[in-house]
């Protein structure tokens, strides 16, 4: 099992390799521009207070993290961006993960009215406008192992192709190969009594992982309103869970994506202090809790406010609101821990003073308007001295409902502490 | 990016901003048409951006030293990009180099003369492109003594002028021009202007907060001719009167009428910073 494992990867690290080959001897014989070479590493804490509910859970994550990042850029503006990224946790080996989150080549230019960009390569693209979950953004699988909140993405393979002008900015993605969804081992938290099986995925595509998959987004600014309409047709990033056994008769949890299409809007409206939001999505083809196929539309609507210079300080708090709704009611399928997000209400301020260290406060708190699942988070970023960083976080699960597939993150209640040496 | 700036003149300009400078002597000193201080202070301001206009874009490099009152310094670095817009306000960009946690973060302001700026911010952690109020004109850029609007384009529309006096600065003459922000969410009730008469430098604006408290004072020197034509200050000071704190910022590395062009300043150059 491990030994295919480390075969796939060792393929598929190939298949990158390659391609940062490829990139930089066609770029052979130009004059190097400008390079740099920048990223951070740090030591990250996390403890869990209370007892873990299945064997073999540990009570910690701990370990470190290396982001660096290099840049080249020839003298006509071509560039080339690779971006690995390296985990080390000492509770949990599936935590314990390399990616390339970025290795792109980078052209663009002008073409009469219009501009056009190509990236062809590894890169994250990010699509939407709310800050409490990623509705319409499809394009990367999450890597959430990392966090439950869904924000780290792991690299995705594409080309990349933009054209631009007056009539707005439309983009298209082509995505030769598919990311699986990363998550938590035996010995780590926030998962589901058994551990989801990440060798063998399943697809509902003959193609498998290498299904080519298409997107596209249109997206254009209308005075104080910014709209993009998107498209998605291709491989599922949520997978499907399901119960199986192994060769040796266990039962075991399989991961099964579907070929879905996705259709998006989302949309902004900057008024002074106000921002308002809207995402929304129509998706086809996606399983629902019950394993049947359920077409269904899904949607968040909020906005933020901001007192500027309060208490005649110069510090600032801005106010969230949010409210996510799926249409599946209870058969939507679990998006993040704890929430499902078919009906369920987010608030949340944000203090940034504004001092030299950049110190900001969040709290955030995000409830199910239909049963009783609810928690809380709390954040505070400070930058230390020139290089050093501080991230100190608690997501605190007030609880959650017995009929939520979450319950069993029910003690995963966590504090973190990440500091960070950025050059 | 203090457009408080650098003032400048264009050759082509220079006989027209000299004869409507004599004009302006004349009619001050003679009273021969008995203009209003409201007039001159106006005609004063729209030569000072006239000189300014015409140079197309730039890069440059700041480098701003913060100091607390207990004289702590803390350094932010970051470059610059502006684009001249006609018959609008100009676009800049502003991509963070130091510290280094914030590397790579950008901010794109398209200024307009009268309707509010139109603001975006690039994190480049998330990849994502954030539109952002632009209500915040008060509020501290990089924790630095200068405010948003004060790194934001000066457009002509966006005070009412008063001129006060002349007065010895150094060895050169000054005017000395009030001007009252138009914007209701400004940090200032007013601001002092010390221009030189021969060129129309800015050398030193004092800021009046809402209370009519004397908030900061921003010292510019240095100065340079770039293009035959425009002056632009190598260094500035601005110190906060009330809290003792002060920021330092020195520009480097000045390059005039680059390839920049529009693309450069939409979300999608924005996505492209480094």
């Amino acid at each position: 099992m491990r030994a295919s494992t480390a075969l796939c990867r060792a393929a598929f690290g190939a298949v990158w390799l390659l391609a940062l080959i490829v990139a930089p001897v066609t770029c052979a014989g130009i004059e190097i521009a400008d390079y740099d070479f920048s990223g951070s590493i740090g030591i990250e804490g996390r403890w869990y207070p209370e007892a873990a509910l299945f064997p073999g859970q540990r009570d910690h994550a701990s370990g470190f993290v290396l982001e660096p990042e290099f840049y080249v850029e020839d003298s006509a503006g071509r560039s080339f961006t690779l971006a690995p990224f390296f985990r080390l946790d000492a509770a949990d080996t599936r935590r314990t993960h390399v990616d390339i989150r970025e290795a792109y080549l980078l052209l663009f230019g002008g073409l009469g009215d219009h501009d056009w960009e190509l990236r062809l390569g590894v890169d994250q693209i990010f699509w939407g406008v709310v800050e409490s979950q990623r509705l319409v953004d499809i394009i990367n699988q999450v890597d959430f192992v990392e966090h439950p909140d869904g924000t780290a993405k792991l690299g995705q393979p594409m080309a990349h192709g933009t054209l631009s002008g007056d009539w707005g900015v439309l983009e298209l993605f082509a995505l030769p190969y598919h990311r699986a969804r990363t998550f938590p081992g035996r010995r780590g938290r926030l998962r589901l009594p058994l551990v989801i099986d990440d060798d063998n995925i399943r697809y509902e595509s003959a193609a498998e992982r290498w299904h080519l998959d298409f997107a596209a987004r249109y997206s254009n600014s209308f005075g104080p309103v910014d709209v993009g309409l998107s498209v998605f047709d291709g491989t599922n990033r949520e997978p499907a869970v399901q119960l199986d056994f192994t060769p040796g008769g266990d039962l075991n949890l399989v991961q099964y994506y579907t070929q879905i299409r996705q259709f998006g809007l989302d949309a902004q409206l900057t008024l002074g202090p106000w921002l308002l939001k809207l995402e929304a999505i129509q998706r086809a083809g996606s399983l629902n809790l019950p394993g049947r196929e359920e077409n269904y539309v899904a949607t968040v609507v909020g906005g933020e406010y901001s007192f500027y210079s309060i208490f005649e300080s110069v510090a600032d708090l801005t106010l969230f609101g949010e409210w996510h709704y799926d249409d599946r009611g209870r058969d939507a399928p679990p998006s993040r821990a704890p929430g499902t997000f078919e009906n369920e209400l987010f608030t949340a301020a944000r203090l940034a003073f504004n001092d030299v260290q950049s110190t900001e406060i969040t709290a955030s708190f995000i409830g199910d308007l239909g049963r009783s699942s609810h928690s809380l988070a709390v954040g505070l970023d400070r930058r230390l001295a020139e290089n050093w960083s501080l991230h100190l976080e608690a997501i605190v699960l007030l609880g959650i409902d017995k009929e939520d597939i979450h319950y069993y993150t029910r003690r995963d209640s966590f504090i973190e502490l990440n500091l960070s040496y950025n050059f | 990016m203090v457009r408080i700036y650098p003032v400048r003149s264009k050759a082509l300009l220079v006989t027209r901003c000299l004869s409507l400078l004599a004009c302006l002597c004349a009619s001050l000193y003679t009273a021969a048409e008995n203009p209003t201080p409201e007039e001159i202070g106006l005609n004063i301001a729209r030569a000072t951006d006239k000189r300014a206009q015409g140079y197309g874009n730039f890069t440059a490099r700041q480098t701003m030293v913060l100091r607390n009152k207990q004289g702590q310094e803390s350094t932010r670095s970051l470059r610059v990009k502006v684009l001249e817009v006609e018959g609008d306000g100009d676009k800049s960009l502003f991509v963070f180099d130091e510290p280094r946690d914030v590397e790579g973060t950008a901010f794109l302001i398209h200024a307009h003369k009268v309707e509010a700026d139109d603001q975006w911010l690039y994190l480049p952690a998330l990849k994502r492109v954030k539109r952002i109020s632009s209500s915040n004109r008060s509020g501290s850029f990089m924790g630095s003594e200068f405010s948003y609007e004060d790194m934001g384009a000066q457009e002509l529309e966006k005070y009412t002028y008063r001129y006060l006096r002349d007065e010895a600065c150094g060895e050169l003459t000054c005017t000395v021009i009030e001007r009252v922000p138009t914007d209701r969410k400004s940090g200032y009730s007013r601001q002092v202007v010390w221009q030189d008469r021969d060129e129309l430098r800015t050398w030193k604006v004092e800021y009046y907060d809402r209370k009519d408290a004397h908030l900061k004072t921003l010292t510019m020197v240095n100065y340079e001719q770039h293009l035959d034509s425009y002056w632009y200050a190598g260094h500035m000071m601005m110190v906060n009167h009330l809290t003792g704190k002060s920021t330092d910022l020195t520009w480097s590395e000045y390059q005039f009428r680059t390839d920049l062009n529009e693309r450069d300043f939409t979300q999608t150059g924005l996505k492209r910073v480094r």
